[in-house]
């Protein structure tokens, strides 16, 4: 297939690609400017009643008793519930996906009955006038309970003595072995062998905005509107559908503006399944968002792993295998619809992913614990698997007393090598390592950088260059998700509408979370329709209004929501064109649409603007022939099918001061060049990988949720638990290599996960290239002062 | 029982006179009882900035101060100082650098960057940085933020 | 987090706060930076706020023989503005810009900061290290507390029941005397994982905060003569506790750092 071409205009116009490459600010950044967005919590309705829920205090406990008398007496107070009264209404759920061969979850009721099984849990609702009167409510349940054996480490988890849910013989959720034989023969070959066990500290999204959901039933009409700040409002339609027994084409949901979500909102809740359950249940609309403390509770965790990692090598530096055990900690429950599987799933798939060895073993074990639930979160397992690879690679390129950077030219999958089966099975269709590795050596000025690092160590000042080279998963196809059963889609969709004014409506599938969703729709609509892009409006999140499909998720909005968009948007131009051939009396292949006018292609005389043809198609069809009906709405889908996933590459570097009196970590600069494919958007582009290097670096040296020996969650606020704020962190510098992917005629990959699965790996890197020269060696995220202050024996 | 107490404060211009129960604060009074949207809630502890408003010139966070303690205060939002225009500058070179994403640390975040354009003075990245370091921003990373400050205050190139 | 419900009073002269505070459940608030997160998480169920910020005359920054009279009022940020603070007491004005950030400057005052005795917070140790004194109204009128005997033990204060914080009396410094405050926080404006306040003067005093309950005076590190001395002495003088991410030994070690810095710095000719 001929490689992806862009004609979208007459050849030799200026606007051959239309908008697509140029980096235009969002339109819809205008009112998020003024605050004059519409958050889910923003919304006022009549009746508009507030859930607050009661929650565990206790990691895992029998409730024996539930007593709300004095708290139904609390001014305010619509109703108190328990589990079972949810339950009626609600029906529970089991996170499982036929794909991942043998997992097993307990059901989980929307409000835990008979037993809680993490601090956080909710265990009764309150509803009430007020959100502070539900919570003086709440304040009022009295409750009994019995203490249960608490399971908090994961590897006494998989020991299993003490086992979680007694219908199980184990506390295993799920696990996965893969050989592809030949493993122990490469390790006996090997000229080095090199050993090295990770740690990744489980931590957590910490979007702004609290998880919000406003749900409104309509008894007339057993109808249910929900505003819902999440990724997938398709998925969730089809989840309070089956879950609350109401037809599927009668639930609606909106997303509105959300604010920052990261993977943390495209999952089921139980707190916002039973607000839901609540507005059925009282007819009236219920509001429930999650505060701050009970986000840190409740708000999926994520990434909590032991990686004990060997690899393989000639003396010549060559790597023959990797062999993985892995192990993390998920909570008592998988979470639903996409399960807790997923994660060490990908660790996995993705492990060694840019080498070109070809013997791999891993073993990973997902075990239940009694801390919070766990599912995805930006990157899904790559920060794992870029990391834990990176640093061996760092660790055998240090034994063999080879450069980091040349060890891994050495090793890298060459550019021409593709389509390319890796040992996981993943397929790569064309990636661009080399690349991608010379132009971040050239953009960082890599000798310059460890001349000055060489300078510096005889003052005393240590310095680390660390690098790490990545695969990302975008544009998943079903594999990921539907092939398992779950009612997750694949596909999107995309309505275009040229209005009678000339303007063109977009309405699609995929959604908005402040990446800009809707800024490149309305550049592809725009280039691909001929209009100018103030011309353009874009509507995303909301089932009743655009085509059926996935949302955002798994970097593919621009790939497989910008080609549906891309589609339509021809489409469109060709009914257009239709109907201006029938007005003008002109053949169609002598038309063409520039800047908002029908034109002569090949003069680019203007014959006709569209709001002259929009006047007449919609006004005046009298005027057209008898036998001719103009279409100027028009949709397209499309699923991406050659393969299971479009991997993308890219290379970070790190670059940073460690303070050996203090273990203090300063980030001095950071690099980024990264393969997408097309790029619809250039600064935006540029800007998702920032914000997600800078959500790595979160994890790398700033992020953990602490549990204490019972269970109970000790840095719960923002004070306690770090998040990355201005004044610590880099300037980041991003470059770009450019393959498109063939499967579709935008050529766009995803990118915004990529940030987040390579810069922890850059940074562990760089910590512990600063650190060589003292003979200390972290492994443990994140790197805090304490654990950098311990590697060097000064605690 | 009822501990409401009579305040007076100037919002966005504009005298407003209730009842208030003392224990609600400066934002969700801003919020609930006046429809002023704009200021959001993100940690209701004093850490995240995303409630930062403006009360007699100064900024503060909402979430930390009564609403009954801004009784004779003026107190100004994100959406008075945008129909101002005092934003303006700001706006615009957030707008063009996209130095918002999600938009929900935005309010807050202008109204840290303008205290400092307010100072009137050439400042370093690193004296932005540190201005801005009680702003958390989960979306950006904080460079486009500090580029689009640098540009207001510094001048462009 | 909405908090409990209370009452709340705002007096407009002294003797109304006096009778206020002393009602059952009663707290003072002033800048409410820390009281209001606390009750925003129903950390506490006080009955009745006694707003005191409407009281005159605790506003003011005076100089006045020799000692730099500072009223409980006084916001951070007019404490960071104030000429009079950094020329003559200059340690507030290094310690004063790792206060937080900027809103929760402009609310938060001194005498909030000393009254609440947080281990982490700057003040205290300032106090400690300059020899501060206290200045508490109440009924029976005006008592003066040394620094020494005003902090007694974890957010626990020398402040008797219905007494208020009205100013805080820093010596103005000396020719010679030399003062630096050193933090080391993960980001900017956290609190302290630890902090020094040093001052030289006819003797040197190195007093660190979030290494107790209380601001702690290494009382053998100060009378050290050497660096080298004073480095070992701090062994003894400080038994840290461990906070979410840093250990005893750790928070010793960088204990020792600071003061290596300071003494440093301090040692540098004018």
């Amino acid at each position: 297939m001929a490689k992806a071409e862009l004609p979208l205009h007459a050849p030799g116009t200026q606007l051959d690609k239309g908008y697509i490459g140029q980096s235009v600010p969002r339109p819809n950044a205008q009112r998020l400017l003024q605050g004059r967005g519409a958050f889910t919590d923003d919304l006022r309705f009549p009746r508009l009643a507030h859930a607050a829920f009661f929650r565990s205090p206790y990691a895992h406990a029998k409730i024996k008793k539930l007593d709300f008398k004095q708290a139904l007496r609390s001014p305010g107070v619509i109703t108190v519930v328990d589990g079972r009264a949810v339950a009626e209404y609600c029906k529970p759920w089991v996170a499982v996906l036929a794909h991942l061969k043998g997992i097993k979850s307990p059901e989980q009721f929307a409000l835990a009955i008979g037993r809680a099984c993490w601090q956080g849990e909710p265990v009764a609702a309150v509803v009430a006038e007020s959100r502070t009167q539900a919570e003086d409510a709440v304040a009022l349940i009295e409750a009994e309970w019995e203490e249960l054996p608490v399971v908090v480490d994961m590897e006494e988890s998989l020991r299993g003595k003490k086992i979680i849910h007694e219908e199980f013989e184990d506390n295993i959720c799920f696990k996965r072995e893969l050989d592809t034989g030949g493993v122990d023969e490469a390790f006996a070959q090997a000229d080095v062998v090199v050993e090295e066990t990770f740690h990744f500290g489980r931590h957590t999204g910490v979007c702004l905005e609290g998880r919000a959901i406003l749900a409104d039933y309509n008894a007339a009409e057993h109808s249910l509107t929900v505003y819902h700040a999440t990724q997938a409002p398709h998925m969730m339609q089809d989840i309070f559908s089956r879950h609350l027994g109401i037809p599927e084409a009668n639930v609606r949901v909106i997303a509105k503006d959300v604010g920052g979500a990261f993977g943390i909102k495209v999952h089921v809740y139980p707190d916002e399944m039973a607000t839901a359950a609540l507005s059925v249940m009282l007819r009236r609309p219920v509001k429930f968002v999650a505060d701050r403390l009970e986000s840190f509770l409740s708000d999926i965790h994520a990434r909590e792993h032991r990686a004990k990692v060997r690899i393989a090598c000639t003396k010549e530096g060559q790597i023959l295998a990797f062999d993985l055990d892995d192990l993390t900690a998920i909570g008592p429950y998988s979470v639903y619809p996409r399960t807790s599987g997923i994660e060490g799933n990908q660790v996995v798939n993705l492990t060694g992913g840019p080498y070109k060895h070809q013997k791999y073993r891993a073993k990973m074990n997902v075990v239940f614990t009694n801390k919070n639930v766990t599912c995805q979160y930006r990157a899904v397992g790559h920060p794992i698997a870029v990391a834990l690879t990176e640093g061996i690679v760092d660790l055998a390129a240090q034994r063999l007393g080879m450069d980091p950077a040349d060890f891994r030219k050495l090793n890298l999958i060459a550019d021409d090598a593709y389509p390319y089966t890796f040992p996981s099975g993943i397929k790569f269709e064309q990636l661009s390592h080399h690349k991608a590795l010379d132009l971040l050596l050239k953009v960082m000025d890599y000798r310059k950088l460890r001349e000055e690092q060489k300078q510096l160590r005889q003052k005393g000042i240590y310095r680390g260059i660390g690098l790490a080279a990545m695969i990302e998963v975008t544009n998943p196809s079903p594999a990921f998700y539907g092939v398992g059963g779950a009612r997750i889609s694949a596909q999107d969709g995309a309505t275009l509408r040229l209005e009678p004014t000339g303007m063109v409506t977009v309405l699609c599938s995929v959604t908005e979370q402040g990446q800009g969703t809707e800024a490149i729709f309305a550049q592809i609509a725009a280039s691909a329709v001929g209009v100018s892009l103030e011309k353009v409006k874009v509507i995303t999140g909301d089932t009743g209004v655009t085509p059926y499909g996935g949302g955002t998720w798994a970097s593919r909005g621009a790939g497989i929501g910008g080609e549906a968009v891309l589609l339509a948007g021809r489409a469109l131009r060709a009914n257009i064109l239709e109907v201006a051939s029938q007005v003008l009396k002109m053949e169609k292949a002598e038309l063409d649409i520039l800047n908002n006018e029908v034109v002569n292609k090949l003069t680019l005389e203007s014959k006709m603007p569209l709001a002259e043809l929009g006047r007449i198609a919609y006004f005046r069809p009298d005027t057209l022939p008898v036998d001719y009906q103009s279409e100027l709405t028009v949709t397209r889908h499309y699923t991406p099918r050659q393969y299971g996933f479009t991997f993308t590459n890219g290379i970070q570097a790190s670059y940073v001061e460690v303070d050996a009196d203090t273990g203090f970590v300063k980030l001095l600069k950071h690099w980024c060049v990264e393969d997408s494919g097309t790029v619809i958007n250039p600064m935006l582009v540029d800007e998702q990988i920032r914000g997600g290097i800078v959500q790595g670096i979160g994890a790398a040296l700033y992020e953990e949720c602490l549990y204490g020996p019972d269970g109970q969650l000790l840095n719960g606020n923002m004070a306690d638990y770090l998040v990355p704020m201005s004044g610590e962190m880099p300037d980041i510098v991003c470059a770009h290599v450019e393959t498109p992917t063939r499967q579709s005629q935008l050529g766009a990959k995803g990118v915004g996960e990529a940030g987040t699965a390579g810069a922890p790996g850059a940074v562990m890197n760089a910590v512990n290239d600063a650190l060589a020269p003292l003979g200390a060696r972290v492994t443990a995220m994140p790197f805090t002062p304490e654990r950098i202050l311990k590697a060097l024996g000064k605690v | 029982m009822d501990h409401a107490v009579e305040a007076t404060l100037t919002v966005n211009g504009r005298e407003v006179r209730r009842r208030i129960e003392p224990r609600m604060h400066l934002v969700d009074f801003l919020r609930e009882e006046l429809g002023l949207t704009g200021s959001h809630i993100g940690c209701e502890h004093g850490v995240c900035g995303a409630c930062t408003v403006r009360v007699n010139g100064q900024i503060v966070r909402g979430c930390l101060m009564l609403a009954v303690q801004a009784d004779g205060c003026t107190v100004e939002t994100i959406e008075g100082l945008s129909d101002s225009k005092e934003l303006s500058s700001l706006q615009k070179a957030f707008h063009e650098r996209n130095a918002l994403q999600c938009g929900f640390c935005t309010p807050g975040m202008l109204m840290a960057a303008q205290d400092l354009v307010l100072q009137k003075q050439k400042v370093s990245r690193e004296q932005i940085r540190a201005h801005i370091s009680g702003n958390y921003c989960r979306c950006t990373g904080y460079q486009a933020i500090v580029d689009a400050i640098d540009e207001v205050i510094n001048g462009k190139g | 987090m909405k908090a409990p419900a209370f009452a709340y009073a705002k007096p407009r002269s002294l003797e109304e706060a006096f009778e206020l505070i002393e009602r059952p459940g009663a707290k003072i608030l002033a800048g409410g930076q820390s009281l209001i997160a606390s009750l925003n998480m129903r950390l506490s169920q006080p009955e009745l706020l006694v707003d005191i910020t409407g009281l005159p005359g605790l506003s003011e920054i005076r100089l006045d023989r020799g000692v730099l009279r500072i009223g409980a009022l006084v916001t951070h940020t007019q404490l960071e503005n104030s000429e009079d603070v950094r020329r003559h007491v200059p340690l507030l004005a290094q310690a004063v810009p790792h206060i937080a950030h900027p809103a929760i400057r402009n609310r938060g005052t001194i005498g909030g900061s000393v009254a609440l005795a947080d281990p982490a917070a700057e003040y205290p140790a300032c106090l400690l290290a300059l020899d501060a004194t206290v200045v508490l109204y109440s009924h029976s009128g005006e008592r003066l507390a040394g620094a020494g005997e005003f902090f007694r033990g974890l957010f626990e204060t020398d402040i008797r029941p219905g007494e208020i914080v009205a100013a805080v009396e820093f010596p103005a410094l000396k020719k010679d005397e030399r003062s630096v405050f050193l933090e080391l926080t993960r980001r900017h404006g956290d609190y302290a994982i630890i902090g020094l306040a040093a001052h030289w003067g006819a003797d040197k005093r190195f007093v660190y905060c979030g290494a107790g309950a209380t601001p702690v005076f290494a009382a053998r590190a100060s009378g050290a003569k050497t660096l080298e001395q004073a480095r070992h002495a701090l062994k003894e003088d400080l038994d840290p506790p461990a906070d979410l991410y840093n250990s005893s030994q750790a928070k010793r070690h960088l204990a020792g750092v600071l003061l290596e810095r300071a003494w440093t710095t301090l040692s540098k000719p004018h």
